[in-house]
């Protein structure tokens, strides 16, 4: 019993080390062996310092839309009837199905010359592929899933009954959801927020496709790092990616920490 | 304050819930709803508390017509069968709520949550959370919950099936008592025929979306109006074409007049009261109830040849 539990063990241990920190301590040594100051002066360059901003910028304006759009969604698809409801709950999960170069294309046709939406912009001036607009439109379609997919389960389990005697004592709908519903499903929000966010730090395929990667620019951190790579500048990518890895690590960890103990909420 | 349900009709789908049901409720009475599950004793008490919406048909409280009111503009205190206590808050912020939706003073919630704490028997718990709590106390937080922002009537929904028989008995009384005191109008939904007996003026007897008899408890169970409530409240043998209660049944070891064969089954002796389970002629069961002193007279044994006549009989035409 004992053995097997410790080859059981063994096994899950093993490859996460191959998956997941083999690759990663990799970074670390490589920026050992190609020298630390290379990858100093490619992290404090102009270009990459203004990846970071367009990335953060991107998430800034995601995040929010998304946790609020999860969150009307959840309760939309827990506490409501209404035609097509199953459609909704299935739309939600595309993005996690869909490949994002696939959702990057289909921007790129909406908004495009010929595009739907694209000749009435063009017509009015207004840049939105190749710039800031499509690259958040791209990252709030790829990290749509996250709140509502932490909500929906945590909703469907506290049920209605705190809602309905709320709603019996006098309780306005508005009332009900900020002192009962939300502080409710405050872990669940929590959690999908960090998740939403670190999908759209990580964000990649959709965004190449909408940005066009004009460094300085349209360029984003994980943009900047395929660029230094395809330069042959090592160094550099790595120690761009070296940060990234180490705000998801961060993201991790606020996780692990903020998340209630089991029976205590 | 008084409550008239009028020709109310609720379907959930296929299912009628309620089927054309009108009951009047006293001011001050305490009311039960009673009846088996899926009679619509609960939707009715959220048609009243305005949790459900009627197809159609009006609800009056305290004379005004609140058919078209949400549940907040009804001032009704419900109480659910799950407490429905509100997790994230102890014990204070739970009964306070009411009072701070209504943005009562500081001072003025403060004493007020106190004194309904002591009502209840939680003072010195207020700091407490739901999670902390037994089933009973929890219950009896929703009661003060509800009670604090004085509903013109207060609404029970099964409020003791989630708990242990022994805490039952005693939340039951004890909220005879508090009816007693405050003579807040009250409606209580439960199925349990004796629970309804024990706390209520008045019971109501609905059966599948129907009312079917409305009485207080003494002529409920004398005088029952057909074979559903006879049935429902209390236990009944069937003898012939009559109904016969188990103690309105003599049993003696010799024949007599009117009285007919049974063999005994099983004795199963409760304390004060035996029961004698026997079976007649053709298999029929039948139960009659002695007290324990005339059981140890007739020194009844299993197997036993029996002899029983209905002293009370009643029949539906």
């Amino acid at each position: 019993m004992l053995r097997r539990k410790l080859t059981l063990r063994a096994v899950a241990f093993m490859y996460l080390l191959m998956i997941l920190v083999g690759p990663l301590s990799m970074i670390f040594w490589r920026i050992g062996k190609d020298g630390v100051t290379n990858a100093w002066e490619a992290l404090i360059a102009h270009d990459t310092i203004h990846a970071f901003q367009v990335t953060l910028t991107i998430a800034i304006i995601a995040v929010p839309l998304n946790t609020i759009f999860g969150i009307v969604v959840s309760l939309a698809i827990v506490r409501k009837k209404f035609p097509g409801k199953g459609l909704v709950n299935a739309f939600v999960d595309l993005p996690l199905a869909l490949s994002p170069v696939v959702v990057g294309l289909a921007l790129f046709l909406l908004y495009g010359r010929t595009g739907w939406f694209g000749s009435w912009f063009i017509a009015h001036h207004i840049q939105i592929l190749f710039a800031l607009p499509a690259m958040v439109l791209a990252t709030i379609f790829v990290s749509v899933p996250f709140v509502a997919r932490e909500v929906v389960p945590t909703l469907r389990e506290i049920g209605d009954d705190q809602e309905q005697a709320a709603r019996t004592l006098g309780a306005t709908g508005w009332q009900t959801f900020w002192r009962i519903t939300l502080p409710s499903i405050r872990w669940a929000v929590v959690y999908g927020v960090v998740l939403t966010t670190a999908r759209c730090l990580g964000e990649f395929g959709a965004v190449a496709v909408v940005s066009g990667s004009i460094q300085g620019k349209t360029e984003t951190a994980t943009l900047r790092v395929d660029e230094e790579y395809q330069n042959l500048n090592y160094a550099g990518a790595y120690g761009i990616s070296l940060v990234l890895a180490a705000i998801a690590i961060l993201v991790l960890i606020t996780m692990t920490v903020s998340r209630p103990k089991e029976g205590t909420s | 304050m008084s409550i008239s349900v009028r020709n109310v009709n609720k379907r959930f789908g296929d299912f009628v819930a309620l089927n054309d049901v009108s009951v009047e409720v006293a001011t001050g009475s305490l009311t039960a709803l009673l009846g088996p599950s899926g009679s619509g004793k609960s939707t009715l008490l959220r048609v009243i508390a305005g949790l459900e919406t009627p197809d159609s048909g009006t609800v009056e409280i305290a004379e005004e017509d609140v058919t078209g009111f949400s549940p907040q503009n009804r001032h009704v205190g419900f109480v659910f069968q799950h407490y429905a206590a509100f997790k994230h808050m102890t014990v204070h912020d739970n009964v306070a709520f009411g009072l701070s939706i209504r943005k009562r003073p500081k001072e003025e919630i403060r004493d007020r949550v106190d004194q309904l704490l002591k009502l209840v028997q939680l003072d010195g718990l207020a700091k407490r959370y739901p999670s902390q709590l037994s089933g009973g106390q929890r219950q009896r937080m929703g009661l003060a919950r509800a009670l604090a922002v004085d509903p013109k009537v207060l609404l029970l929904d099964e409020p003791f099936g989630a708990l242990d028989a022994r805490v039952r008995a005693e939340l039951r009384e004890w909220l005879r008592r508090l009816h007693d005191e405050t003579h807040t109008t009250t409606v209580i939904v439960t199925h349990d025929q004796e629970e309804a007996m024990e706390v209520a003026d008045e019971v109501v007897v609905m059966n599948r979306g129907r009312v079917e008899q409305v009485a207080g408890p003494v002529d409920l169970y004398e005088h029952p109006a057909n074979e559903f409530v006879m049935t429902f409240v209390g236990s009944v043998n069937r003898l012939d074409d009559a109904w016969v209660r188990p103690h309105d049944l003599e049993l003696t070891l010799d024949p007599g007049p009117g009285a007919s064969e049974a063999m005994i089954e099983r004795v199963v002796h409760l304390g004060f009261e035996v029961r004698v389970e026997l079976v007649r002629g053709e298999g029929e069961p039948l139960a009659v109830q002695l007290t324990r002193d005339a059981a140890e007279q007739l020194e009844l044994q299993r197997g036993q040849i029996v002899y029983v006549r209905p002293t009370r009989a009643t029949t539906f035409s």
